[in-house]
């Protein structure tokens, strides 16, 4: 009796290590999604003013983008049809959040009914979240960018060389990018945007800016420490970015692997 | 058991899981440090009851707290573990008298009470955090971990069992 249910929880720790084998164990099913959901319904009373002081400073933000670029040459640029078809947003608000143990999963109150499907990118109003790995009817949780198993790519704003970003559980307002080449012109305080190359989140979305950096002398990557503009402790409304080309690029891809074996 | 300890089970299990995923779970003291009082389930399960059932239960109880926190099966192993070795416990805290069946949580010695608590929070929080983390490069977090957080469970359920003990008549 103990031998058997000791191995298969062992089995479900050892599942829970690898990103992309759907879990039976997760907090998007129907009872503990409800659960959270009734708490944080309670709880959202509690920070409704910060919150929307935050949307409303978004709402500012993107304000002033929208009129900088009423200013632009009325002239479309030539891939003008491609982009806004290619990401789609949807938002959701978390229901549940962890950030004090390695791994980190954050529930949300969306599912596949809301056609939210699991490797989606995840953002705040204010940066990179996580990745959609688990979804149920009505939730889904997230990979949150705290937790050791997450990796995404990330480049510096101002130059196109990228690396990982990974995170070494420390704290949880500071994240890794490692692997950036010795070349890049690195210096506190800039500013790191995901890279765009992978399918999950499009270029450019706000990560953080360098808090300090290390290479060792005959070492060929920086490791950089990144001090994040989310405060992930504090999360409440996210949006999802569903990529309509992902399975188009995944597909050219996986076409060139295939013919180079 | 009789019918009202059943009851009295369910309900422990059912405030202890809210207890723990809704308050517990979330309050990071120092950044990392939770309490794991959900364990007082299996502390003061009947002694003399059943060890298989309590085996299942435990198994149950851990499961339910690793959906609560997307943790895969850590909990339950834990859980199940210390369920396991809850008798060698007992025989090891409260030596002869337990063989007697003698033993009732709320009238033997204070020290005595505190070794089978402090042991096995110590063994499942131990054995928690080392599959969580996974990696003995990490150690130090593990031993940190283990350590901070058994102090801080065994204070709560400590209060707790003061809190709830029936007045001994």
């Amino acid at each position: 009796m103990f031998g058997v249910l000791f191995v298969f929880s062992i089995g479900l720790t050892v599942r829970t290590h690898s990103f992309h084998k759907s879990k039976f164990v997760s907090s998007a099913n129907m009872i503990s999604g409800n659960i959270y959901a009734v708490k944080s319904e309670i709880t959202d009373y509690f920070g409704l003013q910060k919150e929307n002081e935050k949307l409303l400073n978004e709402n500012i933000r993107l304000r002033k983008l929208v009129e900088s670029y009423k200013e632009l040459t009325p002239i479309p640029p030539l891939d003008s049809v491609a982009i806004p078809s290619s990401f789609v947003f949807y938002s959701a608000r978390v229901i549940n959040n962890n950030y004090s143990k390695t791994k980190n999963n954050i529930t949300i109150n969306k599912g596949a009914g809301d056609s939210i499907a699991i490797d989606m990118g995840v953002i705040s109003s204010k940066g990179l979240v996580g990745i959609i790995n688990s979804v149920s009817q009505n939730y889904a949780t997230v990979q949150s960018i705290l937790n050791t198993k997450s990796q995404i790519n990330a480049k510096l704003k101002n130059s196109e060389h990228f690396g990982s970003l990974v995170w070494d559980t420390k704290d949880p307002n500071v994240v890794q990018l490692i692997d950036v080449p010795r070349l890049a012109p690195v210096v506190v305080g800039d500013t790191i945007v995901t890279g765009g190359k992978s399918t999950i989140f499009p270029k450019g979305i706000l990560i953080g800016t360098i808090k300090d950096f290390s290479i060792e002398a005959d070492a060929n990557y920086y490791d950089l420490n990144i001090q994040l503009f989310n405060d992930m402790t504090n999360l409440k409304h996210v949006y999802m970015i569903k990529n309509n080309r992902a399975e188009e690029i995944i597909t050219l891809e996986k076409q060139i692997e295939d013919a180079e074996q | 058991m009789q019918n009202s300890d059943i009851l009295i089970t369910i309900l422990r299990f059912i405030t202890l899981v809210l207890l723990q995923v809704l308050i517990l779970n979330h309050i990071n003291f120092m950044g990392f440090v939770n309490p794991y009082v959900y364990v007082l389930f299996i502390l003061i399960f009947p002694l003399n009851g059943n060890k298989s059932l309590l085996i299942f239960l435990s198994f149950l109880l851990g499961i339910t707290i690793d959906i609560f926190s997307d943790s895969g099966g850590v909990h339950a192993a834990a859980s199940v573990f210390i369920a396991f070795i809850r008798p060698y416990i007992l025989k090891f805290a409260f030596g002869v008298s337990y063989e007697y069946n003698m033993v009732k949580l709320n009238k033997v010695p204070f020290t005595e009470r505190m070794t089978y608590i402090v042991v096995l929070v110590l063994v499942h929080h131990f054995l928690l955090f080392s599959l969580e983390i996974f990696s003995l490069s990490h150690i130090l977090l593990i031993l940190k971990s283990t350590l901070f957080s058994g102090i801080f469970s065994t204070v709560v359920i400590l209060c707790l069992l003061l809190l709830f003990s029936r007045k001994s008549s």
